[in-house]
């Protein structure tokens, strides 16, 4: 038997083989798909010219509204109801339409429609969020996306897989956001191009599914084709509180091996921050304090959580956004939105003179509901900091967890949420 | 297939946010897309690239979002064929799918510079800057994805063998 890592075992029962190796070409079958209301035109209009009059199978698509949400213009509207008309001709079994499910990656986890071992392909690119629970998920283009929907079936090139191998505990008010961005900081924004990359190590371990998906969502970031943490009690756990069934799924041999290995010591980590323009240009938030901000974002599938906003509340509780920031707090999902409220989080934020706004992406992707202008700064818990993301391309991002972003929101400008944390 | 024009030339990393911004998306009318091609990076590039038509770039070209706007937007504008040291997975995929040809060869990318008459022979996997006199070999793609160009994308790729 040869020994294979999880990316691997993943992939040959996807293509039916027993082994196969990195740079292969192979053709795999696709457990589950998934677009939204942004990629969706393009994904129906190419299906519609293949010329095929069915989906290959309407029980393993999966369609989400969360980019323009609620639409936001009349071409929005019209796209969306384009996609509702192909939802109900092809009889796709599952769509979450406004209102009813929040944020893709955060649907696709919440609701159970990623499961260990799967091969989960999203006209998104963050798809890669689901390796979270141990399934190889990845994004593609929305033509990609209708051949899967005629043909069930794509070509993948096999992964080199890189390890990382995190260590140390977390200290107060530091976060797996801050250990991702520290990674990217290591290893750059090409560090890991068409790779898989393998999150492992004691921290990772002791991290719950949430913060396990903010370090996959993040490993597009690196240019990597999928992060994934091999599935563990966590993973069992996770899926047995929301009574949905669990299997397994693949974890890698003992003496499998990686392309590359790198290791971290997290447990002096100081909260971290990305700043403009560039995902990896990262620095300890000890070297940005002080900056000056217009608005705080915490929200989109990286850190709109329950998680993330028990984190941000337990800074806000009590106390005031500085009068000229505008805090936006976007909760990731509706199942997230109700817990929030169930828990006082709403509540917290809301007194703190935040505004709450729906489950969408909002201005995460600079198109809606707090797109900033020429000249301002956004700190945000976000995954991107690309010129123009979230508005004007001569506005300034920077991406940070929510602890330092809501600190940050109650002072005004960049700070240490080891500072203001009681 | 063999692409000729002349070169138009960036830099590394330039990602799916510049290529196409947020706020476009959902633009179904290819040729206005295509005006706003990287206009984030160069305002005039929609014009230039209309009398040239290969557009040469560094490292990680694409990286960010899985938009196909993005290789749409280029190939409308007038872009014939990319050539780059490297690109994004989800980019590459998307410029194959929509019959853009695009060219991996790190020397290519270094070597060729704003202005250079080049032949890019796809299939085997050359490349001519004749302004230069200088070969730049690449590797040659799979069968398949050539055959995905040929037929202009995999729509029509699917559609020959689907249908
Ligand atoms: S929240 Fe942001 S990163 Fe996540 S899917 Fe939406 S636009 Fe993309």
């Amino acid at each position: 038997m040869v020994a294979m890592n999880v990316v691997e075992k993943i992939l040959c029962r996807a293509s039916s083989r027993s082994v196969v190796e990195p740079g292969e070409i192979i053709r795999a079958k696709v457990d589950r798909v998934m677009f939204h209301d942004l990629t969706g035109p393009l994904t129906v209009k190419a299906f519609e010219e293949i010329g095929v009059s069915k989906v290959w199978d309407p029980d393993r698509v999966v369609v989400i509204f969360d980019h323009l949400v609620p639409p936001n213009s009349e071409r929005a509207a019209l796209n969306q109801r384009t996609i509702r008309e192909f939802v109900k001709e092809q009889k796709i079994k599952w769509f979450y339409d406004i209102g009813r499910g929040g944020i893709c990656h955060q649907v696709m986890v919440e609701k159970g429609h990623a499961k260990p071992g799967e091969l989960i392909i999203g006209a998104d690119s963050h798809t890669c969020t689901y390796g979270a629970v141990g399934a190889f998920s990845t994004g593609m283009g929305a033509t990609d996306v209708a051949a899967i929907l005629a043909t069930g079936e794509t070509w993948l090139r096999v992964p080199e897989t890189v390890c990382m191998e995190i260590d140390g505990e977390l200290g107060d008010m530091v976060t797996p956001k801050d250990v991702i961005l520290h990674i990217i900081g290591c290893l750059g924004v090409s560090g890991a191009v068409y790779k898989a990359v393998v999150f492992k190590g004691f921290t990772v371990e002791k991290m719950s599914v949430s913060g396990r998906m903010t370090m996959c969502n993040m490993a597009v970031e690196m240019g990597a084709k999928t992060g994934i943490v091999e599935p563990d009690h966590v993973t069992e756990q996770f899926f047995k509180s929301k009574n949905i069934p669990y299997s397994s799924g693949f974890v890698s041999d003992q003496n499998a091996t990686f392309d590359e290995t790198h290791t971290f010591d997290v447990s002096k980590l100081e909260p971290q921050v990305a700043c403009p323009n560039s995902v990896d240009n990262v620095k300890p938030v000890s070297e940005v304090e002080g900056i000056e901000i217009d608005q705080a974002y915490i929200g989109s599938c990286t850190n709109g959580r329950l998680e993330d906003l028990r984190l941000a509340a337990r800074i806000a509780k009590g106390r005031n956004v500085k009068p000229d920031v505008r805090a936006i707090i976007v909760p990731a999902s509706q199942e997230v939105y109700q817990e929030a409220l169930k828990e006082g989080l709403i509540e917290i934020f809301l007194q703190a003179g935040a505004l709450v706004c729906n489950p969408t992406c909002g201005a995460c992707i600079g198109a809606h509901m707090g797109v900033i202008s020429e000249g301002e700064t956004c700190i945000a818990s976000i995954n991107r900091n690309f010129i123009g993301r979230m508005g004007s391309p001569r506005a300034k991002v920077y991406l940070a967890s929510p602890a330092t972003v809501m600190a940050s929101a109650l002072t005004g400008v960049i700070t240490d949420p080891r500072r203001v944390a009681t | 297939m063999i692409v000729r024009g002349s070169v138009v030339k960036y830099g590394d990393n330039i990602d799916t946010d510049v290529i196409v911004p947020g706020k476009y998306l959902g633009i179904t009318d290819y040729e206005e897309l295509g005006r706003h091609a990287l206009e984030g990076i160069d305002p005039d590039f929609s014009n230039k690239i209309k009398q040239t038509g290969i557009l040469v770039v560094g490292e990680n070209f694409g990286c960010g979002s899985s938009r196909e706007e993005a290789p749409v937007a280029l190939k409308y504008a007038g872009v014939k064929c990319i050539i780059a040291k490297s690109f994004a997975r989800i980019f590459y995929r998307n410029a194959i799918n929509i019959g853009l040809p695009i060219v991996v060869c790190p020397e290519a990318s270094e070597k060729l510079d704003n202005g250079d008459i080049v032949t890019v022979n796809l299939a085997e996997g050359v490349i001519i800057n004749t302004s230069k006199n200088e070969v730049y070999r690449t590797k040659v793609l799979p069968e398949f994805i050539l055959e995905i160009l040929k037929d202009g994308g995999l729509v029509a790729y699917l559609r020959r063998r689907l249908t």
